[in-house]
């Protein structure tokens, strides 16, 4: 299998988490949508040194992993590439904040460690939950919910197509690089001398192929616009988890989880 | 049902792919398209669904093939293209099958009605809820052929409907051509395929129409099929 054939099945590998059958799953597309949207709201209206507040939301992705059967580990290898740029976006606070805030076993922690350390765990949640978003929903379900809060029909269809075309491009990336390597015995990569010829293929390739599924889609009826199929109805079930997970969310925010519980447990220890 | 009216199609000026072409169509004939490549049979398909420009007059089921009839005309015709991946661009057979029907204004009880029907009569069943990307080549094209029957359309174009099929799945694909109702326009090299399904031929070449008779008479005629870059089907020419 080479680097494409592996993007490839990535990008099928998502098609098939999604099209799975779990409770989170048969929620309707829009309650799930509006509760990753309630979350990373939820998570990035935190302070940047409120660092305990943010952990106890962890709770979210973590029964949403354990209800969908999604599994953690193909969610961190999906996000690899960008979890590196994420975690560097508060790479350099401890270089402008270094008055310390905590003191965590006699080692003074600056405010800077703490910002950095919370940046990048809003980065990981957030990212998380769009990630599991993505996997329990078909894009055709979500697109369709995105229409129903009246996005732009046209922006709507572009990043429906966009998905479809980075799957069609990479399947005819994915022969060249084979008929490329089957007479290039012992190149490493792709020579430089034939990234232009190949580039140039490439788009050609693919425009021929985007232009006959755009054919095939024209001759079905398609009028500049999906008709998405009715996906689940918004249900008593699907109030319920929005409504509840909202208020987990708004109760974290505006009270002190993770210090109640603390203090809960250390009272009961005592 | 379809006509073609001294219809010519050229991609550029001065390159006319198709000349003078006149034909028709009745309803519930099943059509041969043959001719070597480059003869003009994909333009000719590809004019008729409005893909490509054209001069002359071409009409299905009396209408004209115009910008404004082609939802009206594209809902008569089903076409099955050459690449079955192409013609798949759903995650789900299923998904596939309900884009045409939904998009021409059925319900959702109408088209899983469909799907299930089409899907029964294929013996296709099994498929409906496998992921695209899964199917083997038959299946595949079996399928693809599925997606357009759920349309209902009167006339049933295929673009080489046996290329890259197995022995085996190119025989059940004959079978289905024939148990398929409604009229059938067929291009194809596969001359044998052509002799099990279609009563008449078209014969094709350098763009414009060679010979048009019945499938027996002009698939016979090995004066006529090599003068025109083609052979006799296999079971004729005694190999």
């Amino acid at each position: 299998m080479n680097e494409m054939d592996r993007s490839l099945f990535a990008l099928r590998e998502m098609d098939e988490l999604a099209a799975g059958d779990t409770p989170v799953h048969r929620l309707c597309p829009a309650a799930k949508l509006l509760t990753t949207i309630a979350y990373i709201a939820a998570v990035v209206s935190f302070g940047k040194y409120q660092l305990g507040g943010l952990l106890v939301l962890i709770m979210y992705p973590a029964l949403l992993f354990s209800l969908s059967g999604v599994p953690v580990s193909t969610c961190f290898r999906k996000l690899r590439f960008v979890l590196p740029l994420v975690l560097a976006v508060g790479l350099f606070n401890p270089l402008f904040d270094r008055a310390p805030l905590l003191n965590v076993g006699g080692v003074a922690v600056s405010g800077g460690v703490v910002s950095m350390v919370t940046l990048m765990v809003k980065g990981v949640l957030c990212l998380t939950a769009s990630f599991l978003l993505a996997a329990t929903t078909p894009i055709d379900a979500l697109c369709a919910a995105l229409r129903q809060f009246r996005v732009p029909s046209l922006l709507v269809t572009l990043l429906l197509l966009t998905y479809r075309y980075v799957g069609v491009m990479t399947e005819e990336l994915s022969v060249m690089t084979d008929a490329y390597r089957l007479r290039a015995p012992g190149q490493k990569g792709l020579h430089v001398s034939a990234w232009g010829s190949f580039l140039g293929q490439l788009l050609l390739r693919s425009a021929d192929r985007a232009e006959e599924l755009y054919g095939s889609m024209l001759l079905r009826g398609f009028r500049g616009e999906f008709t998405y199929a009715a996906g689940r109805p918004w249900t008593c079930r699907d109030t319920v988890w929005f409504a509840v997970w909202t208020a987990l969310f708004v109760l974290c925010r505006v009270f002190d989880v993770a210090g109640l519980l603390g203090a809960l447990l250390t009272g009961g220890m005592r | 049902m379809i006509r073609f009216d001294d219809v010519s199609v050229a991609y550029e000026k001065g390159a006319t792919v198709l000349k003078n072409v006149s034909f028709a169509v009745e309803a519930g004939e099943t059509v041969g398209l043959i001719g070597a490549n480059g003869a003009g049979k994909t333009t000719l398909m590809r004019a008729l669904l409005g893909l490509v420009g054209h001069e002359g007059s071409l009409t299905v089921d009396g209408l004209e093939v115009t910008k404004k009839n082609l939802p009206e005309i594209r809902r008569k015709l089903g076409f099955v293209l050459q690449n079955s991946d192409n013609q798949m661009f759903m995650p789900t057979v299923y998904e596939d099958m309900i884009f045409g029907p939904l998009n021409y204004g059925l319900s959702r009880a109408e088209t899983d009605a469909r799907v299930d029907a089409v899907l029964e009569r294929l013996g296709l069943t099994d498929l409906k809820h496998r992921h695209n990307h899964k199917l083997s080549g038959g299946e595949k094209r079996m399928a693809a052929i599925a997606t357009v029957l759920a349309m209902e359309p009167e006339v049933l174009l295929m673009d080489e409907p046996t290329s890259a099929l197995d022995p085996r799945n190119r025989r059940l694909m004959i079978e289905t051509i024939r148990t398929l109702p409604g009229a059938k326009v067929i291009t194809s090299h596969d001359l044998d395929m052509i002799w099990d399904t279609c009563g008449r031929v078209i014969l094709l070449s350098g763009g414009t129409v060679v010979a048009d008779g019945p499938a027996q008479t002009i698939l016979r005629d090995r004066e006529l099929l090599e003068a025109h870059g083609m052979e006799l089907p296999l079971r004729l020419a005694g190999l």
